[in-house]
């Protein structure tokens, strides 16, 4: 039963971090129609300017966890100028496949960029470990970290729900998702928009990498990677495009990681989380929650 | 009339085909040490390169669905000839890599590792039968993945391999794994087995089979209301593609005494992975056969040159650090032949030696176009 | 006498509705070999949506497509082309990234016959069914003036050719009927006469059915030897040309009383 309930609460840990990552791809999903295959590096950018923050903010007199202000702008603006950089100009002259391709290169260029500054390197760095405490409830054991995570991310969610529906920016973001074109018209700048959602979504990020490196205390340049895929996997098995859906995605796939890794084999775990979003993707092409929309003919 | 130029472009490519196959048989009985130690095994990565990406581009450029997992039909393709051939060796069929026994073996090899490929391709275009564009780029990618932690997960493909392996990610052992020798005197079956998918992938390409599968990619619901079976010709894709992958694995096998699964990762520290595949043929042009064969030579070139070059020591640090990662180097590549040519260079044109004579008049006459589309914005904008 | 002759494309209670919204309801339909149909309403009123259920791009909720008599129940788009029905779209698909000649070709693949291994070897037969193929297609070409444009990629041709190349395309599956969807949009008027004496063409050497949606009033009286009216996904007239002029219901339905 112990077992069962330390599982249960990994998974939670688990899929609240990916759920917070999902967000930033079900984002830009929503209102390009792109997989923003870079968005996992943000982690890992978040997950850096983390580490080098806050020895900083420690030896000011600060508490270590604000390194995540500035851990934000700095994801934030790395989203907006991959954004400016890449995706835009790609967006001009070529197709949804392009664009896709792109994005792949993007997280190709930001993963070794990040190996080629010296201060980084390829090795595996370990940051100051936070919320370090752990409470004991009836024989299991739940650490800070495990309880600020889940905490933060339901705020978050909960937060980022309101704004995309009662915002004025929000409702851009929505009108933008629905009809490009149409937003134009109705005098909504439409790259502004977009701009502001990359903003978002790596700043969300950087709150998920620290989360993350509060329960494993390790940046590495291919961090944001696999991280990356699996919140990428949660956004499409709960509809890409619906924010309930990827923290429903999220919370599913760090369930079933945690569950495997408890119950069958920590080695087979990826294929357990492929395959379920192979089954899903079958039989409900566009996830749990997400619409179905068919081409027009 | 159009018939004998026909003949004419055949005779001329044969030719260049069977030369470059006498070519690699006289290596393979007078190369040097050179030849032996550094330009052979290049010529055998190329070999399984070039296959890769023309099998790919198949799937990317003519059926036009991005494939993240082209390495894992590959590593199914090397894992299933290591094994076999492994079999064979300690069954006693075979001892020395050479006679008609072993022939037999490499040639059931092939055989082998194309079909087994083949038929999880097989499996990887249902999917994509119901999903296009993003999500059946994940379903691939997840497919590469599952393939590689299945394969690290069952015994038999693991350490020794067969009855006496247990589960890893590395078969120390492969029946094939050629010396530095053996690779010279049988380049010429790199050679052979390169002309041979090249001309198949050509074939099928131009034939109502590629028209049928550019139809879809052009425009699917209209493939369909012109009486083209969609789901048939995209899971028929998807399978010759995985065969030749599959192929290309038997190369690989000949090349490595062991094989390593993270050889065959989405993405890893060396070329040969599923994005750097990608990138080959997107390079080389979308649509493009010999297209992703020049790209793959000269990326596999331009990576020989930046891992072993002198000139990489002369550069300032940071430089230095950045081609110990070729990886951020190809990704800009990728993403500025992308920003200015969405086809990639050569587009959906094909090289041909017969053509050659009239490049002349082809670069005139764009530079040409060039000018007029350049005049007709001026105007245009005079007027505005 | 006319009652006796099975209909090439007859539609019984044929309706589709989208999550509770009856797009199309009830429509009967009887179409002769060599009539020319004219499918009218106004905008939104679901013609285009008979068209794809007519050709299987959406399957029917209710009722039947039937062909020459046989049913077309559960059979996929491409099916319902090798049976015999073709059509254009209302907004252009081509496949702009192959040649003009191709586009064709590549709609007459159910009756080229050969398999892989006469496409890998290049075997006599592999010629001889991609030559009379070309043949074929070139002929169609030269119905909707295309002939010299062969070579050229679909894209670079201009609006009107691009519409014709549709035309051609669908003509060479082979069809019993013949489904166009707002051909003359966009056209201008020399345009328009051209796309009807290519019509009429087509109808007179392969006695094919057509059935036509157009919004260019003149061109369907001018050409449709019947009209059928539909608004909100319902039949509300159909009969000669002079009698749907005169239909108060239709005037109403266009005018929106």
């Amino acid at each position: 039963m112990i077992t069962f309930i330390q599982f249960l609460i990994t998974g939670l840990r688990l899929g609240s971090v990916y759920a917070l990552i999902a967000l930033g791809y079900t984002m830009v999903y929503g209102i390009i129609k792109l997989i923003n295959f870079a968005h996992g590096d943000f982690i890992m950018v978040g997950g850096y300017s983390l580490f080098f923050t806050i020895p900083i903010m420690m030896n000011v007199g600060i508490p270590g966890w604000l390194a995540v202000v500035p851990a934000i702008v700095v994801c934030a603006c790395v989203g907006m100028l991959v954004e400016l950089l890449a995706y835009r100009p790609v967006r001009k002259t070529g197709n949804n496949l392009t664009c896709l391709i792109t994005a792949i290169a993007m997280s190709f260029v930001l993963e070794n960029l990040a190996q080629a500054i010296p201060a980084i390197g390829p090795d595996p760095k370990v940051p100051y470990t936070l919320f370090a405490k752990t409470i004991s409830v009836g024989g299991v054991a739940i650490s800070h970290a495990t309880i600020i995570t889940v905490a933060v991310s339901a705020v978050i969610m909960a937060a980022l729900y309101f704004f995309t529906q009662k915002s004025r920016i929000g409702c851009a973001m929505r009108c933008v998702s629905e009809d490009k074109e149409a937003a134009t018209l109705m005098g909504i700048n439409v790259n502004h928009t977009i701009i502001v959602t990359f903003g978002i979504g790596a700043g969300l990020a950087a709150v998920a990498a620290l989360m993350y490196i509060a329960q494993y205390p390790k940046v590495f340049t291919t961090m944001g990677a696999t991280l990356g895929i699996y919140a990428f996997v949660a956004a499409v098995l709960g509809g890409i495009g619906s924010l309930p859906g990827a923290v429903l995605g999220g919370l599913l796939i760090g369930i079933v990681q945690s569950g495997a890794n408890t119950y069958i084999s920590s080695s087979m775990s990826d294929t357990f989380v492929y395959l379920i979003l192979i089954i899903v993707l079958m039989i409900r092409p566009a996830g749990i929650l997400g619409k179905n929309v068919g081409e027009k003919v | 009339m159009k018939q004998t130029s026909i003949k004419a472009r055949y005779l001329v490519n044969l030719a260049a085909a069977l030369l470059l196959f006498a070519l690699a048989v006289v290596i393979g009985m007078t190369g040097g040490s050179t030849m032996k130690l550094k330009i052979t095994p290049s010529l055998w990565q190329c070999s399984y390169l070039i296959i890769m990406a023309a099998s790919l581009n198949l799937v990317l450029g003519f059926l036009g669905q991005l494939s993240l997992g082209h390495c894992g039909f590959m590593a199914v393709g090397a894992y299933a000839a290591s094994l076999f051939s492994l079999a064979l060796q300690r069954a006693g069929f075979y001892t020395e890599k050479s006679g008609p026994a072993f022939m037999l073996v490499l040639l059931l090899s092939f055989l082998i590792a194309g079909a087994s490929a083949a038929l999880l391709g097989l499996l990887v275009g249902i999917p994509a039968l119901r999903l296009k564009g993003d999500y059946l780029a994940i379903i691939t990618l997840g497919f590469g993945m599952i393939i590689v932690n299945l394969i690290n997960n069952l015994p038999f493909c693991g350490q020794q391999g067969l009855s006496q392996g247990s589960a890893s990610s590395a078969l120390y052992a492969t029946g094939l794994g050629f010396s530095n020798d053996e690779k010279m005197q049988y380049l010429w079956v790199a050679a052979l087995v390169v002309i041979l998918c090249m001309t198949v992938m050509f074939m099928f390409v131009r034939s109502k089979y590629g028209r049928c599968i550019r139809a879809i990619r052009d425009n699917e619901i209209a493939a369909a209301a012109s009486g083209i079976n969609v789901s048939y010709y995209k899971v028929m894709t998807f399978t010759i593609s995985a065969f030749f992958a599959g192929i290309t694995g038997t190369l690989y096998a000949c090349c490595n005494a062991s094989l390593s699964t993270t050889s065959f990762a989405f993405t890893n520290g060396s070329i040969l992975n599923s994005v750097f595949i990608v990138v080959m043929v997107v390079v080389g042009g979308m649509g493009s056969l010999t297209g992703s064969v020049i790209a793959a030579v000269v990326l596999f070139l331009l990576n020989y040159t930046i891992k072993n070059g002198a000139w990489v020591a002369a550069l300032p640090a940071f430089l230095q650090n950045v081609f110990t990662y070729p990886m951020l180097v190809y990704s800009i590549a990728l993403i500025v032949v992308i920003m200015f040519r969405p086809r990639g260079i050569m587009g959906s044109r094909e090289f041909a030696l017969c053509d050659i004579p009239k490049w002349p008049a082809w670069i005139s006459s764009y530079f040409a176009s060039r000018g007029l589309e350049k005049s007709a914005k001026k105007e245009a904008a005079n007027h505005g | 006498m006319a009652e006796k002759i099975t209909p090439v494309l007859e539609t019984k209670k044929l309706g589709i509705s989208f999550g509770g919204l009856h797009a199309v309801q009830d429509f009967n339909i009887q179409i002769y070999s060599g009539e020319l149909v004219g499918l009218i309403g106004p905008n939104g009123a679901g013609k285009t949506t008979v068209f794809n259920l007519l050709t299987g791009v959406y399957v029917p909720t209710e009722g039947t497509v039937l062909l020459d008599g046989v049913p077309l129940n559960g059979k996929k788009t491409h099916q319902f082309v090798e049976a015999g029905i073709a059509r254009t779209f209302q907004n252009i698909r081509l496949f702009n990234d192959m040649t003009v000649l191709e586009n064709v070709k590549a709609a007459c693949t159910k009756d080229i016959h050969y398999n892989l291994l006469d496409a890998t070897f290049r075997t006599s037969k592999f010629w001889r069914a991609e030559k009379a193929s070309t043949d074929r297609c070139m002929e169609l070409l030269a119905i909707c003036h295309l002939e010299d444009k062969a070579d050229l990629l679909a894209s670079s041709l201009p609006y009107g050719q691009q519409r014709k190349l549709e035309i051609a395309r669908a003509l060479a599956t082979n069809m019993k009927v013949l489904l166009l969807d707002e051909p003359a949009a966009g056209m201008n008027p020399t345009e328009t006469a051209e796309l009807l004496s290519c019509i009429n063409t087509i109808r007179d050497r392969f006695g094919v059915a057509i059935l036509l949606i157009e919004h260019d009033m003149s061109l369907v009286m001018n050409v449709c030897e019947r009209i059928q009216v539909i608004d909100y996904g319902q039949t509300i007239a159909s009969g000669l040309p002079e009698e749907i002029a005169k239909n108060p219901k239709v005037i109403a339905a266009y005018l929106g009383e």
